[in-house]
């Protein structure tokens, strides 16, 4: 662990591995989320295993958990770590002409999703905790669709949720990509690797976009 | 042409600097930016005023010494060359130019531009060598086979100069850039493989305690480098150091 905190190089490679098993559990959470779209008793179903799953339960939630906490302590460690590598700054910085954007707003753009996983936090995993953990209520397997629907009539949470997507587009369009550089991983496939990891950072997103919608208005019909 | 420039004045490291406008005129496009400084600091000798410092010394893109932040990007807004291979027919009449000096907490200002950069030299001293045997019976280099990649690739790392444009370009302040290189010369090299492990630790571990930043892969470094060293060779020192680390 010492070695963690002194390396920067362990820091840059346990970030990238963080971070892509983030990503991986990204594709498994939209992938359940989507099945809401077009079949609620699928989404019920699925639900009604990961809620109920020991291993995913006691097991999984736990190490997930872990991973998103690190993931955000590091990242903040590290931008702490770089601006003290500066302190006196530029009067004129041309960032623009070198890198992109997203790339020199990471931290940015993770405050955000930060901000957005303590609402998402407040609107599904803590009223879960406490349903099965707290008041031990009856499990319900039908619930799942009807409590995410409600979530989504308004249009402020349902903007919120949109907005937050757009800026975890922006993390995962340099993240994804650069995690691979991280962990060393620089050849003949990295092209195709990062054209995978763009398409992904806009297709996931993006989906995420689509049910948030498509629950919405789905309460005003 | 006349420009108006604003130049990072500091009369010595513990000083506070600021940033000093002085306008110039009858600057011609084919002088040379360290050419154009040059005339500034003619006319501020004549004047008695303290002239501008700033490193220099090849004037042919090869020493990495001219080391200035032009508008907010290392070495000015050209791309593969060094301040001393920056024209001014880049700018245009009438335009104002920031000169800085490159800016990072293990390159202190020594006076207005000029920074020192020695902790790139004890990062190379860390391990940027290897070992042969010279009591004569050393063997000739050329008799060594070396995969033609494998030569390119170490060629190509070992054109970087140390001017340190990949630290003042990066946002963190990283000296990946330039370790890595260092690293992957000998990397890459049968000569190089007997200090291989010792190598990356000692140089990362050298760098980290100059105080550099990490990086995170903007890729400012590897367009702002005036000899183009590329990114590969970070991911490279990224595996050296993970299979040294795992060797211990």
């Amino acid at each position: 662990m010492s070695g963690l905190i002194k390396s920067s190089i362990a820091r840059k490679v346990a970030m990238a591995l963080s971070g892509l098993f983030l990503v991986f559990f990204l594709l498994q959470h939209f992938t359940i989320n989507f099945t809401s779209v077009f079949s609620p008793d699928t989404f019920n179903e699925l639900s009604h295993f990961m809620g109920t799953n020991p291993l995913v339960q006691f097991a999984l939630q736990p190490v997930l958990i872990f991973g998103v906490v690190f993931h955000f302590i590091m990242g903040f460690v590290l931008e702490i770590k770089n601006r003290n590598a500066r302190a006196v700054k530029y009067a004129k910085y041309s960032g623009g002409a070198n890198s992109s954007w997203m790339s020199r707003n990471m931290i940015l753009s993770g405050l955000v999703i930060l901000a957005f996983l303590g609402l998402h936090f407040y609107d599904f995993w803590i009223p879960e905790m406490v349903h099965k953990y707290v008041e031990f209520a009856p499990e319900d397997p039908t619930r799942y669709y009807h409590e995410l629907l409600e979530k989504f009539v308004s249009p402020v949470r349902t903007g919120l949720y949109v907005l937050s997507f757009v800026f975890l587009a922006l993390h995962l369009w340099h993240g994804f990509a650069s995690s691979f550089q991280s962990v060393g991983f620089n050849n003949k496939f990295s092209v195709g690797a990062t054209k995978f990891a763009k398409v992904f950072a806009i297709v996931i997103p993006l989906g995420f976009i689509i049910v948030s919608l498509v629950l919405h208005f789905n309460n005003n019909h | 042409m006349n420009l108006t420039l604003k130049i990072w004045r500091q009369s010595d490291a513990k000083s506070q600097g600021k940033i000093v406008e002085y306008p110039i005129s009858g600057i011609e496009g084919d002088m040379s930016f360290l050419e154009m400084l040059d005339v500034l600091n003619e006319e501020l000798i004549t004047k008695g005023e303290e002239p501008v410092v700033f490193d220099h010394d090849c004037r042919e893109g090869i020493c990495g010494a001219c080391s200035l932040q032009i508008n907010g990007e290392p070495h000015g807004p050209d791309r593969l060359v060094t301040t001393c291979q920056l024209h001014m027919r880049k700018f245009n009449d009438g335009d104002t130019i920031f000169i800085e000096p490159f800016r990072a907490k293990a390159f202190p200002v020594v006076k207005d531009l000029m920074v020192d950069r020695s902790a790139f030299d004890r990062i190379q001293h860390a391990g940027g060598y290897i070992s042969v045997n010279t009591s004569g019976n050393t063997i000739d280099a050329n008799a060594i086979p070396v995969n033609k990649d494998n030569a390119d690739d170490a060629f190509a790392a070992a054109t970087c100069i140390g001017c340190g444009a990949c630290v003042a370009a990066c946002k963190n302040a990283s000296a990946m850039l330039f370790t890595s290189a260092k690293v992957s010369q000998y990397a890459l090299l049968p000569q190089g493989q007997v200090e291989a492990t010792d190598r990356v630790m000692a140089m990362v571990n050298q760098m980290d305690e100059e105080g550099f930043g990490n990086c995170t892969n903007t890729g400012a470094c590897e367009i702002e480098c005036p000899k183009g060293i590329s990114l590969e060779n970070i991911a490279r020192m990224n595996r050296e150091y993970m299979k040294a680390s795992i060797k211990g």
